[in-house]
């Protein structure tokens, strides 16, 4: 396969590409489904195909396509440039992606066990315990158990020398239940919501988070929220579960990051954001507490990688140092592009940090989040909860929105406990939680240990045209905010 | 683009040869091109090829499924094995009817020559012009310019054969001036059907109105909708609740309300896969012709679309809405309505304006989610446009405004419906809509531009 990968590259150069690089990805995916006691669908799916991107007359074209014959090569190719001229037409100065990278290697996901070498039969068996353990609680309507996994194999080629070949296998998993009432409908989910927790892990993944020994505890909240008190509205004190703040982190933290968004790219589909260059090393993020990195180099998320797909190698970048924001998600076209806006700086050095990826072989990488980190503190949960005189603790999103600019937020989460003089009470239902991203950072007092520290993966992160669904990671652990603004389903 | 014959040349071959009772096999193919703009030039532009068949197979009740983007005898046998292999080792799936048998769906055309022959300079020339218009005013001009061709056929061991092949455009863009923003999008099947210059203008003057917006407080509000704001309203409701699964297992909006008036007796909701004012295809992803089903008519929730598993479950007929059971990300959905019409009245947006005396006009809602299903209450913020009304006239922009709102409730007080219906595209399927003119709509928050 290398070898139609430099055939599209030479056809890209012969055609007047001044870069191009391409990239052959294949992808195998297992997902079983199990519904209401049934499998629902056990799906294997392959999926093979390259894409060639180019700069000719200063201007960026792709093209792509699943055929893996030497004339698509030569066809896709040709295409690529094209349309780089094609886009040239609107250009306002040429693309700068700066000096070459040139990188040679390999990377493989590091795991246990293969997900891909234990038999369905087993997968089944432990989805079909879960969904059990759910069903045998009266009052559970519906109950649903997944797994996911994937192996993807790369190999990225430049015109700059690189060759890279890596393979990412991941494993996901979970479940929920859902219980009907008398006009309320509550669902939980374990361990994550929106169908699953996922990381950059074997079969081991899937065991250590035991699905059928929580499936009863799951099914149990779900029924208990139908007679649960609704949230009450106020401005209160707010502890997160650590997978609720994870979601925070991806909505206020890391969408706001990223850089090309910041430049406006995003402008007419996802949105801009707040954290506009001027604001780099000298704005207030957040309270003395708050330290985010994105490092993709951490064990098992789903931002893990040895290259992205520019070539450029996987890094750990600090965004937030004690509050302050100190830097963006880049990839080489923005660095650039900072490093002349506001000058070149440590903070701005004109280099990308390794963060552009594209969802498949079909689309063009843009800068998604790695691994968008909140550091652990000092807190154990069972003593923050005992600092908290009066509060609410939320856990497991039930729905998210915010602003086009990552400001106005609001979360609902799937469950809630009441605190009072210390002490974990009464279950709340349909707890939403509202602020703007600044704000509530800044009023962050604390955040739990390492003991408490999960890197959660999050499959479903959307962005682009035509729309590219991410995966990314974020580590957290559950933390305390005051002064938060709650209210109940209105 | 792959071709009717080759398809069936394909797809009935790999039947032939599979050893399951019971096979189906869906295939989608595509060319699409976009060319995406951003800072007035164009900064993604790209084209792709690709073919998805998804395989699935019943021995006796137990199904097994897999997915190959390889159009060739041999990968797609390599799929049938997979699938098969899978289904010796599921358990049984109790509640499955077995595949659809033949029928015919009767042909929509909806394919256009100057979509499927529209050239990565067309894109950029037709992106050019639009640039020029912003740049004349001022502002930055982002957006999209997508247009390709799509095939679709669905085959089963039954003797199921269907096919469609249909184009796709679509254009959306958002212009920016001193912070404030306007927006404009279609859809269409037809080129002709895409007036980029008009949905520019429009954009550009929007932006220019919305500058300098004062604050608002939260409240709630009579509110003119434009149709973007609609279409998210039409979209959440379908998705959560127009479907026969979500009413068989009790999460949707229609559990409690079928029979009874639940809206203004102005709406009416209907989906139809063959009206070619919409994006039609004539038939579902079991091969089942889509029937043109009345979902609301004149504020009853009158019945859910099905596919042919919850149809049997009340031994009834599936209406054709079934969505590609052998994808993953589909596995659990149940049936949807993907063809959708809410029938125009009488109004023009000028007249909703002109009967509100203090209210909102609101381009478009943004980030909406699902707060609660049974009310089918959504959380979302307003974006790129939104107005105070005073005395039956736009008076000022306001900032942005979140909103929680019950959308059966919004539909509930409607006063008037626009004439006029933009045919929209989102993420799941097509809809065509008109404005609204809401008596009540809660607004929960507001940011800061």
């Amino acid at each position: 396969m290398d070898d139609l990968l430099a055939r599209a590259l030479n056809i890209a150069q012969l055609k007047g590409a001044t870069y191009a690089d391409a990239r052959l990805v294949e992808t195998a995916e297992q997902t079983i489904v199990v519904r209401n006691g049934a499998v629902q669908g056990i799906s294997q799916t392959e999926d093979t195909g390259f894409g060639v991107r180019v700069i000719a007359d200063g201007a960026w074209g792709f093209a792509s396509s699943f055929r893996l014959e030497p004339d698509e090569a030569e066809r896709v190719a040709d295409l690529a440039v094209q349309i780089a001229r094609a886009s040239a037409l609107t250009k306002t100065e040429d693309v700068d992606i700066g000096p070459p990278v040139v990188q040679r290697g390999t990377y493989r996901t590091p795991f246990e066990v293969d997900p891909f070498s234990v038999p369905v039969e087993r997968k089944v068996d432990v989805l079909l315990r879960a969904d059990a353990g759910m069903r045998g609680v009266a009052g559970v309507r519906t109950t649903e158990a997944s797994m996911v996994f994937v192996r993807q194999r790369k190999i990225f080629a430049s015109t700059e020398g690189s060759l890279i070949e890596q393979e990412i296998v991941e494993s996901g998993c979970g479940i929920q239940a859902t219980a009907v009432g008398d006009g309320e409908v509550q669902r939980r989910s374990y361990p994550n919501s929106v169908g699953r927790h996922q990381q950059t892990r074997g079969w081991e993944f899937v065991e250590e988070w035991d699905l059928p020994g929580n499936a009863e505890r799951i099914a149990e909240e779900a029924v208990a929220l139908l007679f649960a008190d609704p949230c009450p509205e106020g401005v209160t004190t707010v502890i997160l579960s650590g997978n609720q703040v994870a979601l925070q982190i991806h909505e206020s933290c890391g969408h706001a990051i990223e850089l090309d968004r910041v430049f406006g790219n995003e402008a007419a589909f996802a949105g801009t954001s707040f954290l506009t260059p001027d604001k780099l090393g000298t704005f207030r993020y957040g309270s003395e507490f708050v330290n985010i990195t994105a490092d993709a180099t951490l064990p098992g998320g789903l931002g893990t990688f040895g290259w992205d797909d520019e070539g450029v190698p996987a890094q750990r970048t600090d965004i937030v140092k004690e509050g302050r924001f100190v830097g963006y998600l880049t990839d080489r076209e923005s660095a650039r592009r900072l490093a002349r806006t506001v000058g070149r700086s440590d903070l701005a050095t004109g280099r990308s940090n390794g963060t552009s990826r594209a969802s498949g072989w079909n689309r063009i990488p843009m800068i998604r989040m790695t691994n968008v980190n909140l550091l652990a503190g000092t807190w154990r949960l069972e003593d923050l909860i005992a600092d908290t005189d009066e509060g609410i603790l939320m856990d497991t999103n039930r729905s998210w929105s915010i602003d086009d600019r990552r400001l106005n937020f609001q979360f609902g989460c799937e469950i809630a406990w009441e605190i009072k003089g210390g002490r974990r009470t009464r279950m709340l239902r349909n707890p939403i939680y509202t602020g703007m991203t600044p704000q509530f950072w800044s009023s962050c007092d604390a955040v739990c240990n390492a003991d408490h520290w999960v890197l959660w993966g999050t499959p479903n992160c959307g962005k682009g045209e035509p729309m590219q669904v991410g995966h990314t990671g974020h580590g957290a652990a559950p933390a305390r905010f005051r002064n938060v603004r709650v209210f109940g389903k209105r | 683009m792959l071709g009717e014959a080759k398809i069936r040349e394909l797809l009935s071959s790999a039947i032939a040869r599979s050893p399951a009772d019971e096979t189906e096999v869906v295939l989608l193919s595509g060319d699409q091109a976009l060319t995406r703009f951003a800072n007035n030039t164009i900064h993604q532009n790209v084209a792709e090829t690709d073919v998805s068949i998804a395989v699935r197979v019943a021995v006796g009740r137990h199904l097994g499924s897999a997915i190959t983007n390889r159009p060739m005898a041999d990968a797609l046998g390599r799929a049938i094995d997979r699938a098969t292999s899978v289904a010796r080792l599921a358990p049984e799936t109790a509640d499955f009817p077995g595949l659809p048998e033949p029928q015919t769906p009767k042909p929509v055309r909806a394919f256009d020559d100057a979509v499927a022959g529209a050239s990565a300079r067309w894109r950029a020339e037709r992106v050019r012009e639009v640039l020029r218009l912003a740049q004349s005013s001022g502002a930055m001009a982002a957006g999209a310019l997508c247009a390709g061709i799509a095939e679709v056929a669905v085959a089963n061991s039954r003797g199921v054969f269907c096919y469609h092949a249909g184009t796709r455009a679509r254009f959306n863009l958002v212009i920016s001036k001193d912070g404030a923003s306007g927006h404009a999008q279609r859809a269409a099947w037809r080129l002709d059907d895409l007036d980029f210059e008009g949905l520019a203008r429009t954009a550009v003057q929007r932006a220019l109105r919305a500058r300098q917006p004062r604050p608002v407080e939260p409240g709630t509000y009579p509110v003119v909708l434009e149709p973007y704001a609609v279409q998210d309203i039409v979209g959440h409701l379908a998705f959560s609740g127009m479907g026969a699964l979500a009413v068989q297992e009790g999460r949707s909006w229609m559990n409690g309300r079928l029979g009874d008036r639940a809206m203004s007796e102005r709406i009416t909701i209907i989906d139809d896969g063959c009206d070619t004012a919409g994006l039609p295809m004539p038939f579902d992803h079991e091969g089942v012709p889509k029937e043109r089903v009345t979902i609301v008519d004149r504020g009853v929730p009158v019945g859910p679309v099905y596919d042919t598993t919850t149809a049997a479950k009340e031994g009834r007929r599936s209406t054709g809405h079934a969505v590609p059971r052998a994808w993953p990300e589909f596995a659990a959905f149940g049936p949807l309505p993907v063809h959708l019409f809410v029938a125009a009245g009488d109004a023009a947006i000028e007249e909703m304006v002109q009967q509100v005396s203090r209210g909102l006009y609101v381009t478009r809602f943004w980030y909406t989610r699902l707060v609660h299903p049974r009310d089918c209450v959504v959380t979302g913020m307003t974006r790129d446009g939104v107005f105070w009304i005073e005395d039956g006239e736009i008076a000022y922009p306001v900032r942005n405004l979140r909103f929680t709102q019950g959308y059966v409730q919004a539909l509930a007080a409607v006063n008037r419906v626009g004439a006029d219906t933009w045919l929209l595209s989102g993420g799941f399927g097509s809809v065509r809509v008109p404005a609204l003119s809401v008596s009540e709509f809660t607004f929960t928050g507001v940011t800061e531009f």
